[in-house]
C-alpha cells in the first residue's frame, strides 16, 4: 500500500508540475521553481552520504560546479543536447564521488569533512587557470529562443529539474528503505562495530558517495543554461554548500523525506525573502536557521513531528 | 636561476609562514587540544580584522595595538560560544556531525554580518609603516609583512610559555589528554575548556590585525585559510604549539615558492596538497603524539 502511495504521489507532482508550466504565465514563478528544486536535488544528494552514513561532505559546491562546468566543456567542444550533458556530468561527479569515498578510508569524521571543503578549493583553483572554459572570467551560454513543446526555454528547465529532482528523491527513498539503508544506518551509528558484523562499509560508502556525486552533478549540469553566465565564483558559491547542509538538517537527517521538506521550506523562504528584502537577508536566514536547528532540534522538523505524536499517544493513555 | 628572485621567494615565504602560525595558532589550540571543530575560527579572524579597521579608522590606533586592544573581548565572546557549544551539543555527546554544522552556520553568520555592515568592498589599515621596506642586498623586506612576522613569533612563544609553564596552561594540556583523570584531581573540565577556547578565539583578535595589515581584507576572506589552517595543524601535529609553528613556516615558504615560479593561482592548492600527504603518510604529523 505504502509504495503505491508514494508512486501515485510522485506522478501527481509531475502532473501539477505540467498544469503550471500550462496554465502560469508568471516567468519568474519558474525561475523561483527551479532554484528551489535546485536546492532540493542538493539536499537529497547532501543526505544520502551526509544523513545516511554520517560522513559530512563540506564540498557540495565542488560537485556542483564540476557538474556545471563539465557541461560547459562539453558544450564549447560541440552543441550536445542538454540531456546527454547532463547524463555526462553526473558521470564525471559520479567517479570523483567515488574518489571521495575512498578517502574514507582514511580520513574519518572532522578529517573527511575538512578533506571535502578543501577539495572543493582546489577544483576552483583548477577551474580558475583552465582557459577553455572561460577561466576566471567565466562563460557565456546562449539559450535558444524558443523551445518545442514548452512555451518557453525557462519552463522546460524548470519541468526538467522536476523530473530530475523526482528522480533523485525516489532512488534516495529506495537507498534508505532497502537492506541498503539499514547497512549505511549501521556505519553512521558506529562504523567499527558494523565491520566486525560483517556489513561490507567500504562497499556500502562508495555506492553512498558515488549516488551523492551523480545527483549533484546532475543538479549543476542544466545550470549554466540557467543563469547563460557562469564563472568560478558563482558556481562554487559556499551557499550552495551551506543551503544543502541546512536543509537536511532542518527537515530531519534521518529519514528520505526530512531533506525535501527541508528544501521545500528552506528554499521557498529565501525566494521569498531575496524578492522582498534582500539576498543577504536571505543568507543570513540560511546560517541562523541552521543554526537554532542543529542546536534546539538536532532531529528536524521530521523529529519534532514525532516527539509531538510520541507526546500525545503518552497523553491519551 | 635568477638568485634575487630566489632569494626575494624564500624571505617572503619565511615572513608568510610566520603569519600563519598566528592565524592557525587559536584553532591549534581549539582543535588539536580540545578536539572542537571549530570551523568558523577564520571568520572570528575577519572579524578581528573588521574591528582593527575600524579602530583603525575611528581612533588611528596602531593596528597591532588594536589587535591587542581587542584580545580581550574575545576571550569573552570565546568563553560564551564555548557555553552555548557546551550546553548544546558536547553535554548530549553530539559534537561531531550538529557540532560541525553549528560552526559552519556560525561562520556563515558572521561573514554576512560583515557583508550587510560594510559591504563586499576591500577594507585595509593605515600606519606609517606600511608600504615602506628595507633593502637587506638583493632582498627587499617590506614592514607589512615584517610587522606581522614579529608580531605572530612573539605570540606563539607566549601561548608556548603559557602552555608549558603556568598551572593553567598545563591543565589545559591535561584535559586533553585525559579528561577523567583531571576530574579525579578536583578539576573541573568545563571551566578548563572554556579558558582554553577563550584563549584561542583571543588569538583570532591579533591574527586578524595582522591579516589587514598583509593586504585588503573582504567579509569572505576567511574561507582561504579554512584549508591552510588546518593543513597547519595536522602537518604540525595537532595542537603542538612548535609544531604549529614549522608547519606554518613549512607551508607559508612551499606557497611563496609556488606563486613566483607557477603562479599565484596555484598557491591555495599546496595546502591541500600537504594535507593529504601528511594524512596519507604521517597522519600524527611532525610533532605528533599518538
Amino acid at each position: 500500500m505504502k509504495i503505491s502511495g508514494f508512486w501515485i504521489g510522485i506522478v501527481l507532482v509531475l502532473a501539477a508540475g505540467f498544469v503550471l508550466a500550462g496554465v502560469a504565465d508568471n516567468q519568474f514563478l519558474f525561475f523561483a521553481g527551479y532554484v528551489v528544486l535546485q536546492g532540493l536535488i542538493m539536499a537529497v544528494a547532501w543526505n544520502v552520504l551526509g544523513g545516511f552514513t554520517g560522513y559530512v561532505n563540506f564540498g557540495s559546491a565542488g560537485f556542483f560546479a564540476i557538474g556545471a562546468y563539465t557541461a560547459i566543456a562539453l558544450h564549447q567542444f560541440a552543441e550536445l543536447p542538454l540531456l546527454v550533458l547532463i547524463v555526462i556530468a553526473g558521470i564525471v561527479c559520479g567517479l570523483i564521488g567515488l574518489g571521495t569515498g575512498y578517502l574514507t578510508l582514511r580520513l574519518r569524521g572532522v578529517y573527511f569533512a575538512i578533506a571535502t571543503l578543501a577539495m572543493a578549493i582546489v577544483f576552483e583553483s583548477l577551474i580558475t587557470n583552465w582557459d577553455y572554459v572561460g577561466g576566471s572570467a567565466g562563460a557565456y551560454v546562449i539559450t535558444p529562443a524558443e523551445v518545442p513543446f514548452f512555451d518557453s526555454f525557462i519552463e522546460m528547465m524548470f519541468i526538467l529539474m522536476l523530473v530530475l529532482s523526482l528522480i533523485c528523491v525516489a532512488v534516495s527513498r529506495y537507498l534508505s528503505m532497502s537492506r541498503m539503508g539499514r547497512g549505511l544506518a549501521s556505519i553512521r551509528d558506529d562504523e567499527t562495530a558494523a565491520e566486525c558484523m560483517g556489513v561490507p562499509t567500504l562497499r556500502l560508502k562508495l555506492i553512498s558517495t558515488t549516488v551523492m556525486g551523480v545527483m549533484m552533478g546532475v543538479a549543476g549540469a542544466p545550470f549554466p543554461f540557467f543563469v547563460t553566465y557562469i564563472n568560478p565564483l558563482s558556481a562554487f558559491d559556499l551557499l550552495i554548500a551551506v543551503n544543502a547542509i541546512a536543509m537536511p538538517m532542518i527537515g530531519g537527517t534521518a529519514v528520505w523525506f526530512g531533506p525535501v521538506i527541508g528544501a521545500l521550506l528552506l528554499g521557498t523562504i529565501q525566494q521569498i525573502v531575496t524578492v522582498t528584502i534582500s539576498s543577504e537577508l536571505n543568507i543570513l536566514i540560511v546560517g541562523v536557521v541552521l543554526i537554532g536547528f542543529v542546536a534546539l532540534a538536532p532531529r528536524g522538523i521530521v523529529g519534532l513531528f514525532q516527539d509531538f505524536a510520541r507526546k500525545r499517544r503518552g497523553g491519551g493513555k | 636561476m635568477d638568485a634575487s628572485l630566489f632569494l626575494n621567494a624564500i624571505a617572503a615565504g619565511i615572513l608568510l609562514g610566520g603569519f600563519y602560525a598566528a592565524v592557525a595558532l587559536g584553532l591549534s589550540i581549539v582543535f588539536g587540544q580540545l578536539d572542537i571543530v571549530n570551523i568558523a575560527h577564520p571568520a572570528f579572524i575577519v572579524a578581528g580584522s573588521y574591528l582593527v579597521f575600524a579602530l583603525n579608522g575611528g581612533f588611528g590606533l596602531d593596528p597591532v595595538i588594536a589587535g591587542i586592544l581587542l584580545m580581550p573581548i574575545f576571550f569573552a565572546v570565546g568563553v560564551f560560544v564555548y557555553r552555548v557549544y557546551y550546553a548544546a551539543f558536547e553535554r548530549t555527546g553530539r559534537e561531531s556531525l550538529a557540532g560541525l554544522a553549528f560552526f559552519f552556520g556560525l561562520m556563515f553568520v558572521i561573514e554576512v554580518l560583515f557583508i550587510i555592515f560594510y559591504g563586499v568592498d576591500y577594507r585595509l589599515v593605515e600606519a606609517d609603516y606600511i608600504g615602506k621596506q628595507i633593502e637587506i642586498g638583493l632582498v627587499g623586506i617590506p614592514w607589512r609583512m615584517l610587522v606581522p612576522f614579529c608580531a605572530a613569533l612573539v605570540m606563539t612563544g607566549a601561548i608556548y610559555l603559557f602552555m608549558s609553564r603556568t598551572f593553567l596552561g598545563r591543565a589545559i594540556l591535561a584535559v586533553s589528554q585525559d579528561r577523567l583523570a583531571l576530574q579525579l584531581m578536583g578539576a573541573d573540565p568545563v571551566k578548563i575548556k572554556q579558558i582554553a577556547f577563550g584563549i584561542g578565539i583571543a588569538t583570532a583578535a591579533l591574527a586578524g590585525a595582522l591579516l589587514i595589515m598583509i593586504g585588503p581584507v573582504e567579509p569572505t576572506i576567511g574561507r582561504l585559510y579554512i584549508g591552510r589552517i588546518f593543513a597547519i595543524i595536522v602537518l604540525g601535529g595537532m595542537g603542538s604549539i612548535p609544531g604549529t609553528l614549522v608547519a606554518a613556516l613549512i607551508i607559508g615558504l612551499s606557497e611563496s615558492i609556488v606563486t613566483t615560479y607557477i603562479g599565484p593561482s596555484w598557491a591555495p592548492t599546496v595546502a591541500f596538497g600537504f594535507l593529504l600527504i601528511t594524512l596519507a603518510v604521517r597522519p600524527q604529523g611532525l610533532f605528533g603524539r599518538l
